[in-house]
């Protein structure tokens, strides 16, 4: 008998704060046991605050280069200024010299100013930008990440979260990875989204989260990723979020439904624990939100 | 000066802060919106648009007449955006970071670039306040290139708000460099007290003056408090948590028209951020 196809959902947002988080680790406490999580909101990581998981193994996550200038082997002949483009190489001025140095921020790890110095005196290094961990938490297992400050490659880093989180539900027989993701719509959305089964869209009715679910909204389309919808808070203003389940309605967004305005998400968080595991009411409408979300994956597989 | 409005965590109310700070203000003011995946800004300023720029980058094109299929382009290239197996390179334009390290290392001149579309800079305006709006096209990885462009219009002479990305990687640093001062938005819960320590982290490496405002305050959390204590980070301004303001909110309308009394603590928030910087 062929296993089961894995079905990979991806939480995004667009906008910020509406409840990735609290929803994924609602959704995994429904599942217990079923699922790999993979935290892909490397740059700013949250959920290990609610899944409180015990870290088994770090790995460091090796990417991308850095310039560093050699001062014994610098002539100072400036090509390597005139040739970045991201200003990240400087002449800094002492008393009554001067010598060029790499901000380490700035550089964009291209490479230019290493390949083209005539002294060979820019080395070019691989650098740590972060760490990622296999963890366990009492759901199952978890994937998760932290980008150092300042470091680049956040991108690469989310595709390596979840083809981890991937290989080990092939590999423990497990049927779902569910994916906390970034807000926003650049690099790191972009690499949680590409390939997955579906998006799981959380938006609420304000302004700001209508404007920003219709771009997420285009860019699930951009990818041909199926997309879904749950509006948080809904009842702080009914007339946007209707307005918003019109807009998915016209754009082959299931609509899975709604969540209202409630202060157990705030305490849930205080006392650090999935919100479903302190207000019955929002645990049994989790569980329809589940039943309705397990529809749309049928329908797309 | 330059003051950025950042935080961490999203949805903790950036806009709101970048917003209410240059609606409380008499004096002209350029407001930036460098959260460019998302810009929110004009929903609540409701500006006469003025000016509308789109902004490209430049990325390379070939001309096959003149390539040698030497595949040196492929090789120097960082970000797999261009790549030749001793063929013809394939050129990936969302992938090229458009350093020119291609174009500079092709024996034959057979690369040149070419501008490709990035997003949109709009600028609005609104009685006292200019609002530059940036807009990264959809699908379009790269935010940081679109954030420089839009902190060209800072002029030192004008106060300059800027409304940050979330998050403290690439998009939020490109942001707040150079700023004067970084407001770090927060509120009292585990997730915000997180995201403000990652922001902190990264502010204190740039090195840059700051302040934290909590946002969406809750009388049973001390979380914020206690650490801005232990750390001496001021804390600024406190907004209650409440349903009213979150609805004022939803509906894109300005928390100082609305509710009045919160006017005079943004006037004296900027007061306490020119006297924390020596009243540039």
């Amino acid at each position: 008998m062929s296993k089961p196809k894995i079905k990979e959902i991806v939480v995004l947002s667009g906008k910020g704060g509406t409840g990735k988080t609290s929803l994924v680790a609602s959704l995994a406490s429904l599942l217990k046991g079923k699922l790999v999580l993979a935290d892909c909101d490397v740059d700013a990581a949250n959920l290990h605050l609610l899944l409180k998981p015990k870290i088994k193994e770090s790995h460091p996550f090796i990417a991308g280069k850095l310039a560093q200038i050699i001062p014994d082997k610098c002539s100072k002949c400036g090509l390597c200024l005139e040739d970045c483009r991201f200003e990240a190489i400087y002449k800094q001025k002492t008393n009554n010299h001067f010598f060029y140095q790499v901000d380490p921020i700035e550089c964009e790890g291209c490479g230019v100013c290493a390949y083209f110095c005539p002294e060979q005196a820019i080395a070019f290094k691989e650098q740590e930008c972060g760490l990622w961990m296999r963890s366990t938490t009492k759901y199952g297992p978890m994937i998760h990440a932290k980008l150092h400050i300042g470091a680049e490659n956040s991108g690469k880093l989310v595709s390596l979260v979840r083809k981890e989180a991937y290989e080990l539900a092939e590999k423990k027989n497990l049927e779902y990875v569910l994916v906390d993701g970034p807000p926003g719509l650049g690099c790191p959305v972009i690499a949680s989204l590409t390939g997955s089964s579906f998006a799981l869209i959380i938006t609420e009715p304000t302004l700001s989260g209508q404007h920003d679910f219709e771009r997420i909204l285009k860019l699930t389309k951009h990818f041909k990723t199926p997309s879904a919808l749950i509006i948080n808070k809904w009842d702080l203003n009914p007339q946007i979020a209707a307005s918003i389940e019109e807009m998915a309605h016209l754009n082959d967004c299931s609509i899975i439904g709604t969540i209202p305005y409630d202060e157990s998400f705030t305490k849930a968080q205080l006392k650090t624990q999935p919100v479903i595991e302190v207000n019955k009411a929002l645990k049994d409408k989790m569980e329809i939100i589940w039943e309705n979300i397990n529809k749309v994956i049928k329908k797309y597989n | 000066m330059i003051i950025a409005i950042g935080s961490g965590k999203g949805g903790t109310g950036k806009t709101t802060i970048a917003v209410n700070l240059a609606k409380s203000l008499e004096e002209k003011i350029t407001l930036l919106d460098c959260d460019v995946e998302e810009p929110n800004a004009q929903i609540f300023i409701q500006g006469k648009k003025i000016k509308e720029e789109e902004v490209s980058v430049p990325i390379p094109w070939v001309q096959e007449e003149l390539c040698s299929e030497c595949a040196k382009c492929s090789h120097i290239c960082q970000f797999n955006a261009i790549v030749s197996f001793n063929t013809i390179p394939l050129i990936f334009p969302e992938l090229c970071h458009s350093c020119g390290g291609c174009i500079k290392i092709c024996p034959t001149q057979a690369l040149q670039e070419k501008e490709y579309p990035l997003g949109v800079i709009t600028t609005y305006q609104k009685e006292h306040i200019t609002l530059l709006e940036g807009k990264l096209n959809i699908g379009h990885p790269m935010a940081p290139p679109l954030i420089k462009r839009l902190k060209k219009n800072i002029s030192s002479s004008i106060l300059t708000l800027i409304d940050a990305p979330p998050g403290t990687s690439c998009p939020f640093i490109t942001t707040v460099k150079k700023a004067d001062f970084v407001l770090l938005v927060t509120e009292p819960t585990p997730f915000g007290l997180n995201d403000l320590q990652l922001a902190v982290e990264t502010i204190r490496e740039l090195q840059i003056p700051y302040g934290v405002i909590i946002n969406k305050d809750l009388a049973e959390s001390n979380l914020i408090t206690n650490y801005c204590e232990q750390e001496s980070i001021p804390v600024l301004l406190r907004i209650p948590n409440n349903q009213e303001i979150a609805k004022i909110y939803s509906q894109g309308k300005i928390l100082i028209e609305e509710i009045p009394l919160f006017k005079q603590k943004f006037v004296d928030l900027i007061n306490e951020i020119k006297k924390l910087t020596g009243g540039k």
